[in-house]
C-alpha cells in the first residue's frame, strides 16, 4: 500500500516534471525559429570551432601522452616464443617418463651435452629414482663421482663416491671458474630455469631451436656473442648446442635437434617442477570433494529455506468504523 | 522405510560412541575408496607416461646387465 502510493506520487510529479520541460521546449523552439531567419554561419561559428577545438585538444593529447612507451626496444625484448602444445602441460597429463615421451631422453640430452656447462644443483640422484631409472643405475650414476666426507678423527676431508642422497655435481668449482670458461659469461643453473623465464618451455625450446645459420643483415652480434633473436638482446653467449645426431637415443629415437630439445626442455620442466604431477592429481582430488560438498551446502540452503519462501503472511487491519463495518468483509482463509 | 531408518536409529546414533566410531570408521574406508578409485582413473588416463608403466624394460635389462657380468 504504502510502497504503491509512493510510486504513484512519484508519477504524478514526473508528469509535472514532463509537462515544464515540454512547455520550455516549445517556448525555446518558438524563440530560435524566429532568430534563425535572420541567422548567419555566425550562429553555428561558436559551436563549430569549439568543437574543432575540443577534438583537436583530444588528438593532441592522445598523440603527446597516449602511445605505447616501451623501456625496452624490440630487439631488446627479444622474440616472442611460439606457443607450441606441450602434452606434459596439460591438466590431466603426467610427465611422460619414457614411451613417446621424454624425461630419460631429455635427462640424458642434459647429462651428455648441457652438463659441460650448466650445473643442475637443485636435483638430488634420488630423485631420479622412479622417475627417470632404477635404483641401480642411479646408484651406479652417483658412484661415478667423488664426494667430500664429513672431517674424520684428524679434521681431514678424505673423498668418498656418491650416494643416492648426493646431488648432482656442477661442472665448475664456482662461478668464477665458470665464467672464465666461458668467455666471461656465467652459464646459470638449470634447476629451476623453465620457472625463471618468461615463456617457459615456449622460450626454452625456441632458444635451443632458434639460432639461424648467420645473423640477418644488419644485426649487430657483439665479439664473443652468438644471434638468437629469442634472447632478449639477441646477443647471447651459448652459441648454438644442439647439432642432428649429437647423441644416440638407446630407444632409437632420431636423435634430430627438435627432439633433443623437446625432450630436454620437458625434462628441465620437471626439474623445475618435480611435484607437478601429484599437484596436478590433488587438484582433480580437491575439486572432486569440493563440487561433492559444494552440492551439498546448496540442497542443505534450499531444505532450510524452502518453508521461509513458501510461507504467506496475511494482515487483516483492525476494523474501526462503524460505516466499514457494513462492507464486505474480506475473507480470513488464503 | 521406517523398519530402516529405525534400525539405523539404534545402531547408530543412539549412542554417541557408536555414532563417533562409525564417524571415524566412515572416514577412513571412504579416504580409502576415493583415493584408490581416484588413483586408478589418474593412471588409466595417464596410461604409458609414468614411470611404473614403462619400468620393467629397465628393470628386465639390468637383471640381464647382471647375468652378463658373471
Ligand atoms: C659451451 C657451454 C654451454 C653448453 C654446452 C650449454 N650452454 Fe646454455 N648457456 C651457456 C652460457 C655461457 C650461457 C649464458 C648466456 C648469456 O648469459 O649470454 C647459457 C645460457 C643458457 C640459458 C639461459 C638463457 C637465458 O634466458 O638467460 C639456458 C636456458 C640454457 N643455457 C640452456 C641450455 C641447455 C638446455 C643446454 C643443453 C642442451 C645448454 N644450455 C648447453 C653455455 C652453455
Amino acid at each position: 500500500m504504502l510502497a504503491r502510493s509512493v510510486l504513484r506520487s512519484a508519477r504524478s510529479v514526473g508528469a509535472t516534471a514532463r509537462n515544464v520541460a515540454s512547455k520550455t521546449a516549445s517556448r525555446s523552439a518558438s524563440t530560435t525559429s524566429s532568430a534563425a531567419e535572420g541567422a548567419s554561419w555566425k550562429t553555428n561559428a561558436l559551436p563549430i570551432g569549439a568543437t574543432a577545438f575540443a577534438a583537436g585538444t583530444v588528438a593532441w593529447y592522445a598523440y603527446v601522452a597516449g602511445r605505447d612507451v616501451d623501456a625496452m626496444t624490440p630487439a631488446e625484448e627479444g622474440l616472442h616464443p611460439t606457443q607450441y602444445p606441450w602434452e606434459h602441460a596439460k591438466w590431466n597429463k603426467t610427465f611422460d617418463s619414457q614411451a613417446h615421451g621424454s624425461l630419460r631422453r631429455g635427462f640424458q640430452v642434459y647429462r651428455e651435452v648441457c652438463a659441460s656447462c650448466h650445473s643442475l644443483s637443485r636435483i638430488p640422484y634420488r630423485s631420479l629414482v622412479g622417475k627417470i631409472m632404477t635404483v641401480d643405475e642411479a646408484k651406479a650414476l652417483a658412484e661415478e663421482n667423488e664426494y667430500d666426507t664429513e672431517p674424520n678423527d684428524e679434521g681431514e676431508i678424505e673423498k668418498r663416491p656418491g650416494k643416492l642422497s648426493d646431488y648432482l655435481p656442477g661442472p665448475y668449482k664456482n662461478d668464477e671458474a665458470a665464467r672464465a670458461a666461458n668467455n666471461g659469461a656465467l652459464p646459470p643453473d638449470l634447476s629451476l630455469m623453465v620457472k625463471a623465464r618468461h615463456g617457459g618451455c615456449d622460450y626454452i625450446f625456441s632458444l635451443l631451436t632458434g639460432y639461424p645459420e648467420e645473423p640477418p643483415a644488419g644485426a649487430v652480434v657483439p665479439e664473443g656473442l652468438n644471434f638468437n633473436p629469442y634472447f632478449p638482446g639477441t646477443g647471447i653467449a651459448m652459441a648454438r648446442v644442439l647439432y642432428d645426431d649429437l647423441v644416440e637415443y638407446e630407444d632409437e629415437t632420431p636423435a634430430t635437434t627438435s627432439q633433443m630439445a623437446k625432450d630436454v626442455t620437458e625434462f628441465l620442466n620437471w626439474a623445475a617442477e618435480p611435484e607437478a604431477d601429484d599437484r596436478k592429481k590433488m587438484g582433480w582430488k580437491v575439486l572432486a570433494v569440493t563440487s561433492v560438498l559444494t552440492a551439498l551446502s546448496i540442497w542443505v540452503k534450499r531444505y532450510k529455506w524452502a518453508s521461509v519462501k513458501s510461507r504467506k503472511l496475511v494482515y487483516n487491519p483492525p476494523i474501526k468504523s462503524p460505516i466499514l463495518s457494513k462492507l464486505p468483509k474480506p475473507t480470513n482463509k488464503s | 522405510m521406517s523398519s530402516f531408518t529405525s534400525f539405523l536409529y539404534n545402531s547408530i546414533f543412539r549412542r554417541n560412541t557408536t555414532m563417533l566410531a562409525t564417524v571415524f570408521a566412515g572416514a577412513f574406508a571412504m579416504q580409502l575408496a576415493f583415493d584408490t578409485g581416484s588413483d586408478r582413473v589418474w593412471d588409466s588416463i595417464n596410461r604409458g607416461r609414468q614411470w611404473k608403466d614403462i619400468k620393467y624394460k629397465y628393470i628386465q635389462k639390468a637383471e640381464d646387465d647382471g647375468d652378463d657380468d658373471e
